[in-house]
C-alpha cells in the first residue's frame, strides 16, 4: 500500500506492507533509528513519537494508519541547533543513564507539557507511567520534566 | 591525590547530547548492505527430547535464505562456555549447545534458526518450523531437583547437583552449643529478570575475503566476548573485532557469552553475509540470564546482649538449566565471602549447593551474590533484635566493625579497606529523624495505622579484582583493567579504556580525571571504549569496577605520560626533570616560573622530535594495566519508612534515606544517579518483581505486562547523602557506586514492612511483599 507521511518536516511516499509497524517504517525505511524498540507488548514506551502532535507508541500503529499524518521523532525535536527544553532538562538534571528509554520518555514529556504546562510531581509521575526506565529510578527524569516545564512557562 | 578542579564537580554528561537527540550508536542502529535477519525458534517446553524437526515449509518460504538446526551447527560452534570454574566444589560443567541437539532443558532453549531477507519473513518462517517433542517431566525448584526421583537434566550429573561449595571458618558447632540465643530461619531470595531496556542483539559481519569477523553486540565486556567468540568459532582473536559503543543497560545481563551472538557469528561465516539478530522482549525474558534465586537456611548464634557470635548458612542456588559464563562464582565467592557483612562476626559456615533446574540460566545480576548475603544478614539481625527486644539501630551499632580496626581482615579472608560504619548510621538516623518517627509510629498504632522503619547497614565488595584472587577463585581471566592515554601533537588527548560503560557515565568522569591529571581542558579529552580494534585490551564494566579499576589504570597511564613530558620539558629547558614543577598544565622551573612550557608545547615537541635526545623516544603515549592490590568495600546505611494498610496489604513509601560511603566522588551528580537507580531495582525486588515459574517450567512473567519493573508512580523520592572514607587501594580513593543501592535497599524495604506489621505478630514474609502476600499474612495471624 502506498502511504505519504511527513516526518520531521520532510514528506515521504513509500509502498509498504500493510502489516509493517510504524516503528519499523521509521527505523528501517527512513533510517530514523532514534526511535527505539524495548518490548513487544506496548509497555515500555521507548518507541514513542508524536503523531499529529500527540504522543503515540509507534510499535502499536501500522505504518498505513499514519498515512497523511505529521510525525515528529526525537531527531526532529531540536530546531536550528537549539535543544527542546525537555531535551535540555534531561541533560541538565541527569535524566538519563544508558539513554535507551530516553527518546520515548522525552517525546511523552513534550506531549504532556503541551497539555499540562504546570504539573505537580505526582502528575508528572503519572504522565510517564507508559514509559519504563530501568536505570534512573525516575527521580531525575521528574526533575528534568520540571526543569522543562519551568523553562517553557518562562519562555512563553 | 588529584583533587583539583574537576574531581568532585557535577559536570553534565558528555554522553547525553547524542542520546537526547536520537543519535546513539546502539547495536540495532547499525546498518550494513546485504544484511540478513536472523530469528531463533525456541522451545515451548521446559524439558523435552527433540524427536524430529521439519524445516521444509520454512525453507520453501519466499525470502528465507537458510534454516539451521542444532545438528547443522555442531561442527560450526563449540558449546557455550562457562568461565568461572570454582575449585574444590566438585563442579560439573553442563554441555551447553547454542542450539539444542537432542534435548531442550528450559522454555527458551534454542531449537532452530532462520535467516531471511526481512524480519517479518523470519518470524513467519519460525512459526512454519515444525518440531516434534517427547515431553519429559520438568523440575523448577532447586530443593525438589535434588530429591531422589526428581527429573534429571543430564545423565552425567546426578541429583542435578552442579557443585557443592564450602567455606567453614571457625567451630560453628561449638559456638552454637554455647550460644545464649539461637535463631534458625528459611529465607527465599527469589528470582529476578534484569530487564535492561535495550534487548540483547548482534550484527555479525564475516568477510570471506579477509577472514575477519566484525560483530556489533550488546556487551559489557567486548574483549571478553572476543576471546570467547574466538574459542567457540575457532577464529583467531586477531580476526575478530567486537564493537559495543552504546549499550542500553546491562546490570550484569550483558556480561555472559550467549547462544544468539554465537549463532549470528557462525551463520555470517557460513553464508558470507552480515547477520542481524535482535531479541524480542519475550526472548529477553526467557533467554537472557536471570538473577538471584536462592533458598537459604540460616542459623544465627548470639549472646543476650545482641552480640552475634556466628552465622551458618546452607544455600540452594538455582543455576537454571545450564551454567552461564560467570554463574558458579556468583552464589559462592560473591555471596559466601560477604556473610559477615558490616559486623565483627568471628565464625562463618557456608555451604552452597548449585542446582540445575528446567529454568533460564542464572548469572550475575546487579549486586550478584552480595544482595543475597546482605538480605540474609540484615533480615536475620532484625529478627534477632525483635527476639531480644532491642532497637534495630542499636543492635547494628553493637555489632559493627569499629572504625579503628581498619584495614579489617574478615574471617572469610577479605581485607576491608576502610570504613566508618557508625557514621553512616548516625547520619541516616538524623536525616530520617528517627526518635520522632518512633514516637509517631507508636501514636499511629493507637489509631490503627501501621508505619514501619526498616534498616540496612551494608558493606559490599566491589572494584572486582585483583587477578591473583580471581585465579584462586577459579575465574578464567584476570581482573585488571587497561588504559592507553594518547596525547596528540596538538596536546589533545584520546584515552582508550578497557572499561565499557553503558549508562554509568565514564565518558564524563574519566575525562574529568584526565583533565585534572594532565592539566588539559576537559573538552580536549576524548574517551574511547567498546571497540576491540581501538582499545588495547579490557576486562569490562561490571562489579562496580570501572572507576575503581579502569579509572585507576588511566590515572596511572596519565602519570607515565606526564613523567615523559617532564623529561622532554626538562631537556628543552635545560634543567633536570626534578627541577621542574607542574601546575595548571604547565611545566616550569622551580623558583623561576617564567621559564616553562605548556603541556601542549611539550606534546608538539614530542612529535616533532627535532630536539629530543637519543634516549627519549618520539611520541607521547602510555598504556597501563592496573591490577589493584585489593577490592574496595563501599558501605552505608539505608532507612526506609513505609505505611502498610493491613486491610488491603498495600505498601506506601513515606521516606527513603540513603547514606552511602563510596570513597571519594568524582562526579556527585552521576553517583547520585547510580544510587537512585540501584535503590529502585532493589526496592522493586522487595515489593514488585518476581520471575515466576509454574510447576511445568513455564515462565509466567515473560513480558513487561507480567514482570513488574517499577513505573515512575511506584517509586518514592530518595533522599541521598554521603560520608566520605577514601580507599587506599587506588590513587583516587574511589570505591565504586554501581551496586550499593541495589544491595542495600531490598532488606531496608522488607524490614520496614515487617516492622509495620509487628503488632500483628508477623516476623517474616518472603518477597516480593505484594499486597496479596501481606494481606494473607495479616489474615492468618488475625484469625
Amino acid at each position: 500500500m502506498q502511504i505519504t507521511v511527513t516526518v520531521n518536516g520532510v514528506t515521504y511516499t513509500h509502498d509498504v506492507e500493510p502489516r509493517l509497524l510504524l516503528v519499523h517504517y521509521l527505523r528501517d525505511v527512513l533510517n530514523l533509528t532514534g526511535t527505539h524498540i524495548g518490548c513487544d507488548t506496548s509497555q515500555c514506551g521507548a518507541c514513542t513519537v508524536l503523531l499529529n502532535g500527540k504522543a503515540v507508541k509507534s510499535c502499536t500503529i501500522f505504518a498505513v494508519q499514519a498515512d497523511g499524518a505529521e510525525i515528529t521523532t526525537i531527531e526532529g525535536l531540536a530546531r536550528d541547533g537549539q535543544l527542546h527544553p525537555v531535551q535540555e532538562g534531561f541533560w541538565e538534571k541527569h535524566g538519563l543513564q544508558c539513554g535507551y528509554c530516553t527518546p520515548g520518555m522525552i517525546m511523552t514529556a513534550v506531549d504532556f507539557l503541551q497539555r499540562n504546562p504546570n504539573p505537580t510531581e505526582e502528575e508528572i509521575r503519572h504522565a510517564i507511567e507508559g514509559n519504563l526506565c530501568r536505570c534512573t529510578g525516575y527521580q531525575n527524569i521528574v526533575r528534568a520534566i520540571q526543569y522543562a516545564a519551568e523553562k517553557m512557562r518562562s519562555g512563553s | 591525590m588529584a583533587v583539583t578542579k574537576l574531581f568532585g564537580a557535577a559536570i553534565k554528561r558528555r554522553e547525553d547530547p547524542r542520546l537526547i537527540t536520537g543519535r546513539g550508536n546502539f547495536t540495532d542502529h547499525i546498518r550494513l548492505p546485504g544484511t540478513l535477519v536472523m530469528a531463533i525458534k525456541r522451545s515451548p517446553h521446559a524439558h523435552a527430547r527433540i524427536v524430529r524437526i521439519d524445516t521444509s515449509k520454512a525453507r520453501a518460504m519466499r525470502g528465507v535464505v537458510a534454516v539451521y538446526t542444532g545438528q547443522d551447527l555442531v561442527d560450526k560452534l563449540a558449546p557455550v562456555p562457562c568461565a568461572w570454574l570454582i575449585p574444590d566444589s566438585d563442579l560439573k560443567l553442563t554441555p551447553y549447545r547454542a542450539v539444542a541437539v537432542d534435548k531442550v532443558r528450559y522454555v527458551g532453549d534454542a531449537v532452530a534458526v532462520v535467516v531471511a531477507e526481512d524480519r517479518y519473513v523470519a518470524q513467519d518462517a519460525i512459526e512454519a518450523i515444525d518440531v516434534e517433542y517427547e515431553v519429559l517431566p520438568a523440575v523448577v525448584d532447586q530443593e525438589k531437583a535434588m530429591e531422589s526421583g526428581a527429573p534429571q537434566l543430564y545423565d552425567e550429573i546426578p541429583n542435578n547437583l552442579a557443585f557443592h561449595w564450602k567455606l567453614h571458618i571457625g567451630d560453628f558447632d561449638a559456638i552454637w552449643n554455647e550460644a545464649e540465643v539461637r535463631l534458625s530461619r528459611r529465607l527465599i531470595n527469589h528470582r529476578l529478570i534484569p530487564t535492561a531496556m535495550e534487548p540483547r542483539g548482534a550484527l555479525a559481519a564475516y568477510n570471506p575475503g579477509s577472514g575477519e569477523l566484525t560483530i556489533w553486540c550488546t556487551s559489557q565486556n567486548p574483549h571478553v566476548h572476543r576471546l570467547l567468540l574466538s574459542a567457540v568459532t575457532g577464529l583467531p582473536e586477531t580476526r575478530i573485532r567486537v564493537i559495543a559503543t552504546d549499550v542500553g543497560g546491562g546490570f550484569g545481563s550483558k556480561i555472559p557469552m550467549y547462544a544468539g551472538e554465537m549463532i549470528a557469528a557462525a551463520i555470517s561465516r557460513d553464508l558470507g553475509r552480515p547477520i542481524k539478530w535482535i531479541e524480542t522482549r519475550q526472548e529477553n525474558c526467557v533467554a537472557t540470564i536471570h538473577g538471584r534465586d536462592h533458598i537459604q537456611y540460616v542459623d544465627i548464634a548470639a549472646r543476650r546482649d545482641g552480640t552475634i557470635t556466628g552465622v551458618r548458612v546452607r544455600a540452594y542456588a538455582n543455576m537454571g538449566a545450564y551454567l552461564s559464563t560467570a554463574a558458579p562464582g556468583v552464589p559462592t565467592w560473591l555471596f559466601g565471602l560477604m556473610l559477615q557483612g558490616a559486623y565483627a562476626i568471628p565464625v562463618i559456615h557456608c555451604d552452597v549447593y548449585g542446582v540445575l533446574t528446567n529454568t533460564t540460566p542464572t548469572d550475575a545480576y546487579r549486586g550478584a551474590g552480595r544482595p543475597e548475603a546482605t538480605y540474609l544478614l540484615e533480615r536475620m539481625i532484625d529478627i534477632l533484635a525483635r527476639e531480644l527486644g532491642m532497637d534495630p539501630a542499636e543492635i547494628r551499632r553493637k555489632n559493627f566493625i569499629p572504625k579503628d580496626r581498619f584495614p579489617y581482615t574478615t574471617p572469610t579472608g577479605l581485607q576491608y579497606d576502610s570504613g566508618d560504619y557508625e557514621a553512616t548510621l548516625n547520619r541516616a538516623l538524623e536525616l530520617v529523624d528517627y526518635s520522632t518517627l518512633r514516637r509517631q509510629q507508636a501514636e499511629l498504632r493507637q489509631q490503627g495505622r501501621y508505619i514501619g522503619i526498616g534498616f540496612s547497614t551494608y558493606v559490599e565488595v566491589c572494584g572486582l579484582a585483583p587477578s591473583q584472587a580471581a585465579g584462586a577463585m577459579g575465574f578464567q581471566g584476570g581482573l585488571w583493567e587497561s588504559a592507553t592515554v594518547r596525547v596528540h601533537p596538538t596536546g589533545k588527548v584520546t584515552v582508550f579504556t578497557g572499561s565499557n560503560p553503558h549508562g554509568q557515565g565514564e565518558e564524563t568522569t574519566f575525562a574529568q580525571l584526565v583533565a585534572d591529571e594532565l592539566g588539559v581542558p576537559f573538552e580536549d579529552v576524548e574517551i574511547v571504549h567498546g571497540d576491540t580494534e581501538m582499545v588495547p585490551f579490557g576486562m569490562g564494566t561490571y562489579g562496580s569496577r570501572s572507576t575503581a579499576v579502569g579509572g585507576a589504570a588511566l590515572v596511572a597511564a596519565c602519570r607515565k605520560v606526564k613523567e615523559k613530558a617532564q623529561r622532554i620539558a626538562a631537556h628543552l629547558l635545560e634543567v633536570a626533570p626534578e627541577d621542574l614543577a607542574f601546575e595548571n598544565g604547565r611545566f616550569f622551573v622551580k623558583g623561576a616560573p617564567d621559564r616553562g612550557m605548556t603541556f601542549q608545547e611539550v606534546a608538539l615537541q614530542a612529535y616533532l622530535a627535532w630536539k629530543l635526545p637519543r634516549d627519549i623516544e618520539p611520541g607521547l603515549e602510555a598504556t597501563h594495566f592496573w591490577d589493584p592490590v585489593n577490592n574496595t568495600f563501599p558501605f552505608g546505611c539505608h532507612i526506609c519508612v513505609v505505611e502498610v494498610d493491613p486491610e488491603t496489604g498495600k505498601v506506601d513509601f513515606l521516606k527513603y534515606v540513603a547514606v552511602d560511603d563510596v570513597g571519594n566522588v568524582i562526579n556527585p551528580m552521576i553517583v547520585d544517579g547510580q544510587v537512585h537507580g540501584g535503590i529502585a531495582q532493589g526496592l522493586a525486588q522487595a515489593v514488585y518483581e518476581y520471575a515466576a515459574y509454574d510447576a511445568n517450567g513455564q515462565l509466567l512473567s515473560a513480558s513487561l505486562m507480567d514482570y513488574a519493573i517499577p513505573k515512575a508512580s511506584m517509586l518514592p523520592v530518595f533522599t541521598v547523602d554521603r560520608t566520605v572514607t577514601p580507599t587506599p587501594v587506588n590513587p583516587m580513593g574511589v570505591k565504586g557506586a554501581g551496586e550499593t543501592g541495589t544491595i542495600a535497599s531490598t532488606p531496608a524495604v522488607v524490614n520496614a514492612v515487617i516492622d509495620a506489621l509487628a503488632p500483628f505478630g508477623i516476623e517474616h514474609i518472603d518477597m516480593p511483599l505484594t499486597p496479596e502476600r501481606i494481606w494473607r499474612a495479616v489474615r492468618e495471624r488475625s484469625s
